[in-house]
């Protein structure tokens, strides 16, 4: 039987991964996407985890709101991406530069 | 035993996957390990016995997320050396962050045990002939059901937003205007002339 302590574990594995990877792609905004879409899949898997193991259905509810935003936000922000590359021909972070004082 | 061996499987698959999509050298290649962590996390999922949500994951995120990522990942003509530039100098940062959230969470999960958690108890397997999807439908749309309709409308201003940003107007693009070809009458377009004929000189 899988316990809650593996789980927990396997989550805050592929967390502290996605987190590593933002430092390390950190000028590569499609990347940045990928390890936010990485956080959010840890995130779920804590609330499928507690759900299970309270027995409580509102948690798997919860992640299905989660999945529903990320999916809107990963739409939005590739859109906002190719908009960029449109304008700027580059994605890199350091480019964006334009709002700072 | 089999469940143990299969969850075991799995984890190991999802964290090398997991590695590569933070440390691939091609974006492409992030994309496809990150489909591959989330066909994974989906069978973790089904292993614990919440079917619907394994399910839903698989056909939005690795059938339409994915998709999208890597259709912008393969349209986007960009400069990889540049952006691989300096990948080492902060990797020291991430790596240590990255040991400290393991830590902490390992630390909170195995360690203390004041938190009113057991985190040795398995979870429990549901009773024959419990149904996830109905389950998880009956509170989605009786206590959820103003939720459910937010997320929604903010799937749908999502889509007005994605397709209104990237949308582009050219000048000088030369296009057919359907309804102006319907209406032409003859009158616009045919001009009778009568002239005598002409003797052949």
């Amino acid at each position: 039987m899988i316990t809650l302590g593996q789980l927990l574990t396997l989550s805050g594995i592929v967390f502290s991964l996605a987190v590593a990877g933002i430092f390390l792609n950190r000028k590569n905004v499609i990347l940045l996407l990928m390890c936010v879409e990485l956080l959010l899949l840890a995130a779920n898997f804590n609330f499928i985890a507690f759900s299970r193991y309270l027995n409580d259905i509102n948690g798997q509810v919860f992640v299905f709101f989660i999945l529903t935003v990320a999916a809107a936000e990963s739409a939005i922000g590739l859109a906002i991406l190719v908009v960029l590359f449109r304008e700027r021909r580059s994605i890199n972070v350091e480019d964006l530069n334009t709002l700072k004082g | 035993m089999l469940i143990q061996v299969l969850f075991h499987l799995f984890a190991a698959i999802l964290v090398l996957a997991a590695l590569g999509v933070i440390t691939a050298r091609n974006p492409v290649y992030s994309a496809l390990a990150l489909v591959m962590c989330f066909v994974t996390s989906a069978a973790i999922w089904l292993l614990i016995e919440a079917e619907f949500l394994a399910v839903v994951l698989v056909l939005v995120y690795v059938g339409a997320v994915m998709v999208l990522f890597l259709f912008v990942v393969m349209m986007l003509d960009i400069n990889l050396t540049e952006l691989r530039r300096g990948f080492t100098r902060f990797a020291w940062l991430g790596w240590l962050t990255a040991l400290a959230v393991i830590v902490e969470i390992a630390g909170v999960v195995w360690a203390r045990s004041g938190l009113g958690l057991d985190a040795h108890r398995g979870v429990a397997p549901v009773p024959a002939g419990y149904s996830n999807t109905l389950a998880l439908g009956s509170v989605l749309y009786t206590r959820y059901a103003y939720p459910f309709e937010l997320a929604a409308v903010l799937l749908l201003v999502a889509i007005v937003a994605a397709i209104s940003l990237t949308m582009r107007r050219r000048t000088g693009y030369k296009q057919q205007d359907i309804s102006r070809q319907v209406a032409v009458r003859r009158e616009d377009r045919v001009r009778l002339v009568k002239m005598d004929a002409e003797k052949r000189p």
